[in-house]
């Protein structure tokens, strides 16, 4: 293998697994180890950097972060990462010193953002303090889009939701609310000098089976019923509801008619449980409250009895996976299956729509009818028009949407000061050694054997009886303590340089975990078969050093490293450090 | 701060016939210096002993005082351990050999603990071919007392504060030779590679097997004038050949070509698979590997991997006849068997 070129930020951002795998690359364990500082406001500054809202994201995000955390690769949880980003919201302190300062004096472009959600905001976030004059336009009565309209108070509260969306919004932002834009040509004639489409994927699917007419009184669309029941418009709910579908807006819905009046709520599903697209935690949280998930039952009508809706008929299926891994669901050949409803509500997926976009703006639509975005740079085939969010590729998350509105901003001050889009900034990158002393580094590199804390919630009782009760009570300081020493660390990198190495092999007797092999080089395939222990994670690199006096290579396996620092304290000749790496995505408000 | 070593191991890590996995064998985290050849010398073992499968309280390990001395708590953290005093380990393990046969006796030393200290203790245990692997945590100088020349300092030699060495070396594996060894090695610290079979062959001899491992001491001896430092070492040390170690219910799979190396059972019915580099070299005989251990010595190399073994090893247990059964384990009925036999054994007499 070639010698790894660690000059590449590309290689050690890799390295930190949660902050690679989060879209907005959230350095996260370095506001992990500033809540651990108690620095709540610093840890908490460094996220809303990056990712804008992390009381909201530390309550409601899709956490890719903790699949790809290290620990659970040498343990069995990973880091409660997301629920410390809220101890770090929770316990900060006035932050408003802290945020960007606007200036009066305008830069005399205009842009015009559609729709006030996740990626309409984070777009804002980083024009404004370079001197845009924003609008806004949204349908809904304030700013935060599907924030506001689909995420339950109960796992949002308002005020959370509306404190981080006004540190936006009080950038001097014009917000239009209330107003559905109906004709994207009348905002092009307003003369912005780009527009941001940020509308999500508002429409819901629905299912169209026999009986549904006659039973319409009593079936709603999942996302429009979480909406009405946020904006008030729906206060009640029939004693027995079927929920259909398996995602996280299943989740929300019967949870939310649990506290509407629901008492046998049930969550049916084609599919079997293990592959629902709900988060594993919510379909868990659904679960406590009472709530079964019937699975593999495909929905075949409506029952109706003298006009009224008197229940659903499933069909029972399993599951069966071909050579590919393909499924299909195969009828059991049982009777249907009867169950009661007084309402039905379907979440069984979301889509995007335009009807309000006119097709003879340059703006080149798909055979999906999706408009056509560039990928790195979000912008359409009209070179004034940039998409984001849900609008731009299809129903993703709210974490999804802020890494689109951060080069989404990128793109658009590029393209208002007539340089290329293509040309994207650089990310940021630093690296200092973390070396203090004799045994002594400037990270809390022992490595804490707890297993995962859980969240305290409140009791079922009181939660179940007020919507807008926040059902977790999030960690206190000292459990947020412990839960961040589970962190790794994986951002302070074991850097080698084989010019000092005498080759004395401290560094493989004493790794813990057996990263790091001294051997000939040869092919990645031949070479992972040789080292000290298995290597056989192929999703994580080979760290391989140039060629040493022996004519062996160094070579380490990222995988399983503990970031422990002890190859750094037991080499000899300090070929071996332990280096912290921060890596900031480029965005628009870097340059201030 | 912290200077502790993370519990967490590979969650994959190969286990042996016991089902242990490495981590079983492993000891407190080291106190040495950085670098210390002696910390690769002690990962050596725990490799040897978890891929030879050995049950670790089968084994008991002993040790002098010296820097060497101290490794003892760095691996094995599961085996039978007995610090003793400088340079009388060879003693120690005497006793406790013949007090309980079935224990694998690991005595480690360095070159102060058994080239001055214990010049005597070696000579003897080396004589009386005492069923123990010896192994030599060789610097050529006292690590503990600030690197003052040993009596392995090679004449010429210079550490890093000193003057050129001016006394001949004592070299310990041509002592042992001497002296009725019945395995000698030597090996390189930072060649496991070699090291690993090497203490493996050690462990299934039946008799004294002495491995002489040079080992750089990184803080004192590991300059430029130094011929134990690991540059020096990997610049001048001439393997006999490689060995490759089959243990006895393994099948031999590797195909060998006839004549190109030797095969030699073991006692324990493990076998080694000897690749010499030079044909003339007999490792099977004594004035060979003497005449060896001379040539590259006038040489200026090292001559390291198998260097003598005597296939009819008697260990001290076979000279003697002693019972089969550990001395430790016999009762008071066994050792006194009482009137009746004593009056047979008078008549027997008249």
């Amino acid at each position: 293998m070639k010698p790894t070129n660690i000059k590449d930020p590309e290689y050690f951002h890799k390295v930190v697994d949660c902050q690679y795998a989060c879209p907005a690359h959230t350095p996260v364990p370095e506001y992990i180890r500033l809540i651990a500082a108690e620095r709540y406001t610093d840890a908490y500054m460094v996220n809303w950097e990056s990712n804008v809202f992390p009381g909201i994201l530390g309550r409601t995000c899709d956490r890719p972060c903790e699949p790809a955390c290290r620990r659970v690769r040498v343990e069995e949880e990973p880091v409660a990462i997301c629920r410390l980003k809220r101890v770090a919201a929770d316990n900060k302190g006035d932050i408003s010193d802290r945020l960007p300062v606007i200036p009066k004096k305008k830069n005399g472009k205009r842009i015009a953002l559609i729709g006030a959600g996740p990626a309409s905001l984070t777009v804002a976030r980083g024009l404004a303090p370079l001197g845009y004059e924003i609008d806004v336009y949204d349908n809904q009565f304030a700013g935060g889009g599907m924030m506001r309209s689909q995420i339950p108070a109960f796992r949002l509260p308002e005020k959370v939701l509306n404190e981080e969306v006004n540190y936006i919004l009080d950038m001097g932002i014009n917000a239009t609310f209330n107003v559905e834009v109906d004709s994207l040509k009348e905002i092009l004639n307003k003369n912005y000098d780009a527009v941001f489409v940020g509308t999500g994927a508002p429409r819901g699917k629905g299912l169209n089976l026999p009986g549904l007419e006659d039973a319409m009184d009593n079936v709603s669309l999942g996302i429009e019923w979480l909406s009405s029941v946020a904006f008030e418009h729906t206060d009640s709910i029939g004693k027995r509801v079927l929920v259909l579908g398996g995602g996280n807006t299943a989740m929300d819905c019967c949870r939310t008619s649990r506290r509407l009046g629901g008492e046998d709520v049930r969550v049916v599903v084609r599919s079997p449980y293990e592959d629902m697209k709900a988060s594993p935690w919510e379909k868990e949280d659904a679960q406590h409250e009472g709530i079964p998930i019937y699975n593999n039952h495909v929905p075949k009508d409506f029952v109706v009895e003298d006009g009224r809706l008197k229940g659903m008929r499933f069909e029972k299926v399993e599951a069966r996976y071909d050579e590919e891994g393909k499924r299909s669901l195969v009828p059991t050949g049982e009777d249907l299956v009867f169950m009661e409803a007084d309402d039905v509500l379907m979440a069984i997926g979301q889509e995007n729509t335009f009807p309000w976009i006119e097709r003879d703006l340059g703006i080149e639509f798909d055979k999906w009818d999706m408009p056509v975005v560039n990928e790195s740079t979000f912008q359409s085939t009209n070179e004034k028009v940039f998409f984001g969010g849900d609008a731009a590729f299809g129903p993703e998350n709210v974490i999804t949407a802020v890494a689109h509105g951060h080069q989404a901003a990128v793109s658009i001050d590029l393209f208002c000061r007539g340089d290329d889009v293509n040309d994207r900034p650089s990310p940021r990158v630093s690296q200092g050694s973390q070396k203090m002393g004799v045994h002594e580094w400037s990270y809390d590199n022992d490595i804490a054997m707890d297993q995962r804390y859980k969240v305290p919630l409140a009791p079922l009782e009181k939660t179940l009886t007020d919507r807008k009760m926040e059902v977790e009570l999030g960690f206190d300081q000292s459990t947020g303590f412990k839960e961040a020493e589970r962190c790794l660390n994986c951002d302070v990198q074991t850097v080698f340089d084989e010019v000092r190495c005498i080759e004395c092999d401290a560094c493989v007797d004493i790794c813990p975990t057996d990263c790091i092999s001294f051997t000939s080089n040869g092919a990645e395939e031949d070479l992972r078969g040789r080292l000290s222990a298995p290597a056989g994670n192929l999703a994580q690199d080979l760290y391989v050093s140039a060629d040493l006096p022996t004519m062996r290579v160094m070579v380490k396996d990222e995988n399983v490293c503990l970031h422990c620092g002890l190859c750094a304290e037991r080499c000899p000749t300090t070929a071996w450090d332990m280096k912290k790496f921060l890596y900031s995505v480029s965005k628009a408000d870097q340059q201030l | 701060m912290s200077y502790q070593l993370p519990k967490f191991r590979h969650p994959e890590l190969p286990v042996n016939d016991l089902g242990y996995t490495k981590a079983e064998y492993e000891g407190a985290i080291s106190t040495l210096c950085a670098g210390c050849g002696h910390d690769s010398i002690s990962g050596a073992i725990v490799r040897a002993c978890h891929e030879l499968s050995i049950e670790p309280h089968k084994i008991a390990k002993l040790s002098g005082i010296g820097c060497s001395s101290k490794t003892p708590t760095y691996f094995l953290g599961n085996s039978h351990g007995f610090n003793s005093v400088h340079g009388r380990m060879p003693s120690v393990v005497t006793g406790a050999a013949l007090a309980n046969r079935d224990l694998l006796y690991m005595g480690i030393s360095g070159d102060g603990d058994t080239a001055s200290i214990g010049m005597g203790q070696f000579a003897h245990v080396a004589r009386r071919n005492l069923n123990m692997v010896y192994i030599i945590m060789n610097n050529g100088c006292y690590g503990l007392t600030k690197g003052q020349d040993s009596a392995t300092a090679d004449r010429g030699s210079a550490s890093k504060k000193g003057d050129p060495n001016i006394y001949s070396s004592i070299d310990l594996c041509g002592t042992a030779l001497q002296m009725g060894a019945t395995f000698i090695g030597r090996s390189f610290s930072g060649d496991k590679e070699q090291l690993v079979p090497l203490i493996k062959a050690a462990m299934s001899h039946r008799g004294f097997a002495l491995i002489d491992v040079i080992s750089p001491c990184v803080t004192f001896n590991n300059n430029l004038a130094s011929t134990k430092s690991y540059e020096f070492v990997r610049e001048h040390s001439e393997a006999t050949g490689t060995i490759d170690f089959v243990p006895m219910h393994k099948e031999i799979t590797t195909e060998y070509e006839p004549g190109s190396s030797h095969e030699v059972t073991l006692h324990d019915g493990s076998s080694i698979h000897l690749y010499k580099v030079d044909d003339s070299f007999d490792p099977f005989n004594r004035g060979s590997a003497m005449g060896a251990l001379e040539e590259h010595r006038n040489a200026g190399n090292i001559l390291t991997g198998l260097i003598y073994m005597n296939k009819d090893s008697r260990d001290l247990h076979e000279v003697i006849e002693t019972s089969q059964r550990p001395l430790n384990e016999l009762e008071e009925v066994d050792l006194c068997p009482g009137n009746k036999m004593l009056v047979n054994i008078n008549a027997s007499l008249r």
